[in-house]
């Protein structure tokens, strides 16, 4: 009883510690993508709300949070309440898989705890692509409880869009559990121990996986709805897609659960494909008991590198056609995903590691 | 059956964090949802509860019928995702399977491909 005592305080001060750098970083991805687009656009960003504007998210976090959250007319009231939440559960809890530094496992009072991921399972990446599924429930559910023609288009598009995308992401990863071996997010980060140069993307023996990584990140951008594959929420056609008539906090919710998807999906291309924690080059790595201070900042930088990226493609990229996506998504980046498949594998059976 | 009894204790063990963390975050929105819910204002009128179109009087039902493109998009993804997902178990065990899953693979793979032309040339990956 002491023991199981003892886990739970230690789970929950793990998933409080999670949850938390998880919500702050969507807090501050809230300013940086505004900053970051201004600056790439030669001009200021907010700049009212404390000094530099750093204060913006908070500004605006209780704003919504003091905002008349209405329900429209006819609409549905149960199933338009429930689908914020079943957007934003399925994006936090696909951290609960990711190792943020070293897999150790250290003995507190005599319980077995592993400090830097919350539960090492087996199937860590099945996991994550299961409830990032159960996201695309609750965006086609809140676009049509809306009782509104544009989220229920938005809410169509974004059905149709997901579960296309969804299926490069499920081939792209295929090539890095051939090389890997598991599907545990903490034995695929084990396999890339040493150097860039194990790193799958660039792993030269049997086969790099950078076109399987270019797909995933391609995949990632329209799984997440960011521009530009924003087509279920278009503002120049749709208003604003399947949240048009969402306000206050459920609409925060949505907003919230797209940030938290860019960082879960930021956090897959660094883990996948990019060393998990490990150093770039091995002298950059601390050794022993303070690994995981390098461990930490290296997942960092490479986390926030992906997401700049995301800002990055936003600015610099215009809106696709939907026929064009669906059409890019089906006949373009499949038939390269299942390519890149065979390779790897002949060449994985060739030149086993 | 104390095997069966220890690998169930062991997953109980890997995956009740899990259930604990959709517990919290559930409750973290639900919390917050009704929280929010006690400070906000409500001043409901017929203008405001109406939904959005343009500023004009919603006219038809906004249930309308859609596309069944959609639809058939629905149903190619099923069929195609239960393939993919037919390569990670193969793809996991890899090492051991040797030059037999290798081969029983690339047919299977043959078969998508073949699928996938078929989809392709009836047309159903167009979109307009």
């Amino acid at each position: 009883m002491f023991d199981t005592s003892i886990k739970l305080a230690l789970t929950l001060s793990q998933i409080g510690a999670v949850m938390g750098v998880v919500l702050l970083t969507v807090a501050v991805l809230t300013l940086l993508e505004r900053k970051v687009l201004s600056w790439m656009q030669d001009r200021m960003g907010p700049m009212e709300v404390g000094p530099y504007g750093v204060l913006q998210p908070v500004a605006d976090g209780l704003k919504l949070f003091f905002k008349e959250d209405i329900i429209p007319a006819g609409a549905n009231k149960i199933m338009f309440s429930l689908a914020p939440i079943l957007v934003l559960v399925p994006a936090l809890i696909g951290f609960a898989v990711i190792p943020f530094g070293p897999n150790w496992t250290i003995d507190v009072m005599g319980v077995e705890f592993k400090p830097f991921v919350i539960s090492d399972i087996n199937i860590g990446v099945l996991y994550i692509l299961a409830f990032a599924s159960i996201g695309a429930y609750g965006v086609i559910l809140g676009g049509w409880a809306s009782n509104s023609k544009y989220s229920l288009l938005g809410g169509l598009r974004s059905a149709a869009q997901l579960i296309s995308y969804e299926l490069n992401v499920g081939l792209a990863i295929v090539g890095v559990l051939l090389l890997a071996g598991s599907l545990s997010l903490v034995e695929i980060t084990e396999a890339q121990a040493g150097g860039f140069w194990n790193w799958f993307a660039f792993d030269p023996v049997p086969f790099p996986q950078f076109i399987a990584f270019v797909i995933f990140l391609i995949a990632s951008v329209a799984e997440t709805n960011r521009l530009p594959f924003d087509l279920p929420e278009a503002e120049s056609e749709l208003v604003a897609g399947f949240f048009t008539e969402y306000s206050g906090m459920r609409f925060a919710f949505f907003f919230m659960a797209e940030y938290a998807n860019m960082i879960l999906v930021s956090c897959m291309s660094t883990v996948l494909f990019f060393g998990g924690w490990h150093a770039p080059l091995p002298f950059l790595q601390a050794p022993g008991m303070f690994a995981w201070v390098t461990g930490i900042f290296w997942f960092t930088a490479k986390v926030y590198f992906f997401l700049f990226l995301f800002f990055w493609i936003r600015a610099t990229l215009p809106r696709l056609r939907y026929d064009q996506l669906m059409r890019f998504g089906w006949k373009v980046l499949l038939p390269i995903a299942l390519g890149n498949i065979v390779v790897t594998s002949v060449l994985a059976y060739i030149f086993p590691n | 059956m104390v095997g069966g009894l220890d690998l169930f204790l062991d997953y109980l063990a890997k995956y009740s964090p899990i259930v604990v963390f959709i517990i919290l975050a559930a409750g973290f929105g639900i919390v917050t949802l009704v929280l929010s819910y006690l400070v906000q204002p409500k001043y409901p009128e017929d203008e405001k509860l109406s939904v959005y179109e343009c500023g004009s009087e919603p006219f038809s039902d906004s249930r309308m019928p859609f596309p069944v493109r959609y639809y058939v998009i629905a149903m190619l993804f099923v069929i195609f995702d239960i393939e993919v997902i037919f390569l990670y178990p193969w793809a996991v065990t890899f090492d051991q399977l040797g030059v037999i899953g290798l081969i029983e693979m690339m047919i299977f793979i043959g078969l998508f491909v073949v699928a996938y032309v078929y989809a392709w040339r009836k047309g159903a990956l167009e979109w307009d």
